[in-house]
């Protein structure tokens, strides 16, 4: 059971028989009275979104989902496609599911599928990947502030903050929970 | 290793942050307040239903200064300030830090309606220029201010009366949901005369008991500032603690110890008005950011 205090984006929920993940999430307490928890869930089943506000003192179950270790084979016309290590079993993902994880796909790369009755219905990516930049501004002279930022966009078609000081041809790395740049790479 | 960019992009709020704190002393200091460092770890907080103080030892991280900024008005201190950090468990949200720097002051002599004057010149301070850009709205600072109850609040802004909304339990989601969100958008609001059940350590008003002398400041939305009237007697004031604390007993909670000495002190404490700003929020305002995590060093995920 989860209470209100475990409520956190990403957080996977039943709800009427359902997984739910909380995409949205904000907690606001009028002040002096009590904490009220705003999500967003989306339903992992049909995709749809809706608003709900809970309080202190609720509870939830967690979503009946398994999680298993797969690696990712390729992409064709109906999606991603996606091994178990261990029974050879595939599954396939479209890309409505995997949303922004798809830029962070590379052959061969060891995630974990999450299933609802045999389904493929998410994907849990390993929490940094390294992506060539293909496009970026050119360093301009001076600059050394590090707190500098450009546009960049890598070689999966991804586009993201990086600090000036990053080029094209530059390999970085990349937060894929928050989709932030991380560090430059030393190839 | 490269420096830790997340952070070192945050310079520029931070010099701005800085800029700010230090405004705020200057404008306590020019109006004769006495600047006052309160210990932080201490035996026990003023019992409140919905705020939960972290323990520290056998005692707690306090939630608010405000028992021992009192204890110093009991004492004839007549103007204090304090800048400093707070801790309130379980409080994450895109406006709320469980570690966050408030500011409050306390003046002898007057009552709420002289912080209301005390806000909008402090913010006068801040903003020279006398308007905010939030969003794309412009906020004009010149005061006086707006002042709405909160009864007149809920009927331009709720879905139902205060009445209705206190008999139904849902006072506090109307607020958050219903009026916050339209509140100080043109010029900032003071949303004056909470029901008397909502009053904490607020005095009721003089010839109308059913509402405290309490107002909360909303500045595009956001709630920057709670105000009273202080309550001066000991007696009501240790019943409101024992119904907070029965309150707090029927959600399940650990009891807090009642503070004496300052239930004891409050005897000779003058009339007197007290408000607590949250500093964060403030800056967050003013510097144009979206979210209360760009205008402090670290969050608690980043530690």
């Amino acid at each position: 059971m989860y209470t209100c205090a475990d409520l956190k984006k990403g957080l996977k929920l039943m709800i009427d028989g359902e997984p739910h993940v909380i995409v949205a999430f904000d907690f606001t307490k009028p002040g002096k009275g009590q904490a009220l928890y705003k999500c967003k869930l989306r339903n992992m089943i049909t995709g749809s979104l809706f608003d709900r506000t809970y309080r202190s003192g609720e509870s939830f179950d967690p979503a009946a989902l398994e999680d298993r270790d797969m690696q990712f084979l390729y992409r064709d016309e109906s999606g991603y496609v996606f091994m178990d290590n261990k029974s050879y079993e595939q599954v396939t993902l479209d890309e409505e599911t995997l949303g922004d994880d798809h830029y962070f796909l590379k052959d061969n790369m060891d995630v974990k599928i999450l299933l609802f009755n045999g389904r493929g219905i998410g994907i849990t990516l390993p929490n940094f990947v390294t992506l060539r930049i293909t496009q970026a501004d050119p360093w301009v002279k001076g600059d050394t502030a590090a707190g500098n930022n450009k546009p960049a966009t890598t070689e999966s078609g991804y586009t993201l903050a990086v600090p000036s000081f990053v080029e094209t041809g530059d390999l970085i790395q990349i937060d894929t929970r928050t989709g932030d740049y991380v560090t430059r790479v030393k190839e | 290793m490269e420096p830790n960019w997340q952070l070192a992009r945050k310079r520029h709020k931070l010099n701005e942050r800085a800029r700010i704190v230090q405004t705020i002393r200057a404008f306590f200091v020019d109006r004769s307040y006495l600047e006052v460092e309160t210990p932080h770890r201490i035996p026990g907080n003023a019992p409140e239903g919905y705020i939960d103080a972290v323990p520290a030892g056998d005692w707690f991280l306090h939630t608010s200064p405000e028992l021992c900024m009192k204890r110093l008005l009991a004492a004839g201190y007549e103007r204090l300030f304090q800048i400093c950090r707070c801790w309130r468990a379980g409080e994450r949200g895109s406006r709320h830090l469980p570690e966050y720097t408030m500011l409050e002051w306390y003046r002898a002599g007057v009552d709420y309606t002289a912080l209301m004057t005390e806000c909008e010149a402090l913010l006068a301070a801040l903003v020279p220029a006398g308007e905010l850009t939030c969003g794309g709205a412009t906020i004009d600072l010149t005061p006086p201010w707006e002042r709405l109850t909160v009864a007149e609040a809920f009927t331009r802004h709720g879905s139902l009366s205060l009445e209705d909304a206190l008999a139904a339990g849902r006072f506090d989601e109307l607020i958050a949901f219903e009026i916050e969100p339209r509140l100080g958008l043109t010029r900032p609001t003071f949303l004056t005369e909470y029901p008397a059940s909502l009053a904490a350590l607020a005095r009721k008003k003089p010839g109308n008991p059913g509402v405290a002398e309490r107002f909360e400041l909303y500045i595009a939305g956001v709630e920057l500032a709670n105000a009273f009237s202080e309550l001066t007697d000991p007696v009501e004031q240790r019943q409101r603690f024992e119904r907070e604390e029965a309150q707090r007993r029927t959600a399940g909670k650990a009891p807090y110890p009642t503070p004496e000495k300052f239930l004891r002190e409050l005897a000779t404490m003058p009339d007197a008005a007290g408000i607590a700003l949250g500093v964060d929020r403030l800056v967050t305002l003013l510097t144009g950011a979206e979210s209360i995590d760009e205008v402090v060093a670290f969050t608690p995920e980043e530690l």
